[in-house]
């Protein structure tokens, strides 16, 4: 078994080169969820972009918000479609929202059992899941029910 | 005052046509040969000479590039060159309202809207990336085996049915209705290949609330639809079929990266349907007959929700059988078996038997059709529809 949700084998996530996620994934690394949050009108923002959506600042910072959450939307996936997948079985992906930074939203696993009912409006946890086995290792955000 | 910034009734399709519809990898036919064949096809559909097109109009970065059309077909003098921006299907109807555009401001005078595939020559869509690495937005979504358009509108259709109550059995209809007529098209891949309810509900879970027959097929073929100015109507051996309205578009930040648009649960229609019968002059209670894009049967009842033909909490009493298969019923729906069951031709044949149905030549063909609407590509952005309508409509 492995100790990651998924079965190894899908690929490594980096920080794109141009840096606009860098400091996410360096969160991570740090068990820390930092999302954009723009230093002129202080909205969150997420995905990363360069611009402030509401007020068109280009001066946007990184800050850490507290990794809970309540589960947006969810669903069940039986097909796979990774090769890496092909033994997996069914597994469940989550879009979670944190109502403590405008409802920005991340996409990730809720772990436990595959097949446990799935409830939108559940409040959900982080789980800082750390790859060490990769080159270069990463770290995911999971959630867990709270 | 008449509002001449509009596309109703300036244009008028001439021919259509699409190649033989193959199940993916199996066309005969390279890909640019396809596209050669659907507007061959269409030109003598329309009984017009190939050399007198002056323009092409496609979408979701089809590879036929229409220089090259242009230069094979010797065409002396191109004027309208077109690509309609979006990923998916959502660029079929837009590909027609840039046609239509061309036509009614006289930068072209006949233009053919069309789309080629042969994904066995290039490769499949709904594979998941399987590069070593990733990174930008994908980079926050495969990681979890979130990566094929299965898995991306899932996730909206089940935000969507959990906000409205909506039943498997609505989905379920959706797909019973492409199939029940797609065995009275002998153009469709899955002619003589019917589902019921039973084979339904056994088949697999692609990804929940997606059994296998609510996902699209994959194939290979062409399709394509000529457009002139109406003071050609009556120059060819079909009524007239005018473009009413064919616009695109989409909601506040409905691209917003990592699944963040606030409105998420919807098709991408709400703003752009308002627009559509705006534009054509009539209310959804006039639709005659209906072709909506499936890539997935949750995205068809979103579409028809948001073109205001369904409340949206009473889609479990809308979506049956029966209301979507015959004239009588209240929503005659995807005529000619649609992505589901006639072939995936990236949406463009939704079009073609819209057309059809205000001809009078469907295989499946609805009473009296004077409005006959296409929604194309839900879920996407930018999404689009159009509106074709009979003389009587203008
Ligand atoms: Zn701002």
């Amino acid at each position: 078994m492995s100790e990651y949700y998924l079965n190894p084998g899908l690929a490594i996530p980096r920080a794109q080169a141009d840096g606009l996620d860098k400091a996410y994934w360096d969160g991570l690394a740090e068990d820390k969820l930092i999302i954009q949050r723009c230093l002129s009108c202080k909205g969150w923002q997420w995905g990363p972009e360069w611009l402030c959506h509401r007020c068109h600042s280009f001066d946007l910072g990184y800050e850490e918000i507290e990794s809970t959450g309540v589960i947006y939307s969810h669903e069940r996936v039986w097909h796979p479609i990774h090769p890496a997948l092909k033994d997996q079985g069914p597994y469940v992906v989550v879009l979670v929202e944190f109502p403590q930074a405008d409802y920005v939203r991340v996409v990730g696993n809720l772990l436990g059992d595959p097949l446990q009912p799935l409830e939108i409006g559940a409040k959900v946890k982080g789980v800082f899941e750390h790859h060490t086995d990769t080159d270069p290792v990463y770290t995911l955000l999971q959630w867990q029910l709270a | 005052m008449s509002n001449n910034r509009t596309l109703r009734g300036k244009s008028v399709v001439a021919g259509v046509a699409e190649t033989t519809y193959y199940k993916r990898g199996e066309s005969p036919d390279a890909e640019f040969k396809l596209a050669l064949k659907a507007i061959l096809g269409a030109c003598e559909n329309a009984g017009i000479s190939p050399k007198e097109i002056d323009g092409f109009s496609s979408y979701s970065n089809d590879r036929s590039d229409p220089s090259r059309i242009a230069a094979a077909l010797g065409i002396h003098d191109l004027r309208f060159a077109s690509m309609q921006w979006g990923g998916g299907g959502g660029g079929a109807s837009g590909a027609l309202a840039n046609a239509a555009s061309a036509i009614s401001t006289g930068m072209a005078e006949c233009v053919v809207v069309f789309r080629a595939l042969a994904q066995g020559q290039f490769g499949r869509f709904g594979q998941g990336r399987q590069s070593k690495f990733t990174s930008g937005e994908p980079a926050h979504t495969s990681p979890f085996g979130l990566m094929s358009p299965a898995q991306m509108f899932a996730m909206k259709v089940n935000r969507f049915m959990h906000d409205h109550g909506v039943k498997q059995e609505a989905l379920r209809a959706i797909s019973l209705a492409a199939y029940h007529h797609a065995q009275n098209n002998p153009r469709a891949v899955m002619h003589g290949r019917p589902l019921d309810a039973e084979k339904y509900d056994n088949s697999r879970w692609i990804v929940e609330p997606f059994h296998l027959y609510d996902c699209c097929q994959e194939n290979d073929g062409a399709a394509a639809m000529i457009l002139v100015p109406a003071e050609r109507a009556k120059d060819f051996d079909h009524p007239p079929c005018y473009v009413l309205s064919a616009l695109s578009g989409s909601h506040y930040r409905a691209g917003a990266p990592v699944h963040n648009t606030p409105d998420y649960g919807t098709s991408t229609f709400k703003t752009v349907a308002p627009r559509l019968y705006d534009m054509a002059q009539v209310k959804p209670s006039d639709v005659d007959v209906l072709q909506s894009y499936e890539n997935f049967t949750g995205g068809v009842l979103m579409s028809v929700v948001e073109h205001g033909l369904c409340a949206p909490d009473e889609c479990n009493e809308f979506f049956t059988l029966e209301n979507l298969t015959s004239s009588s019923g209240k929503l005659p729906l995807n005529t000619s078996g649609g992505n589901l069951a006639e072939c995936y031709m990236h949406g463009l044949g939704l079009n073609v038997e819209g057309v059809r149905q205000v001809w009078g030549e469907s295989t499946n063909q609805i009473k009296d059709v004077n409005v006959s609407m296409v929604t194309s590509g839900p879920m996407v952005t930018p999404v689009s529809s159009c509106i074709f309508g009979s003389e009587a409509t203008l």
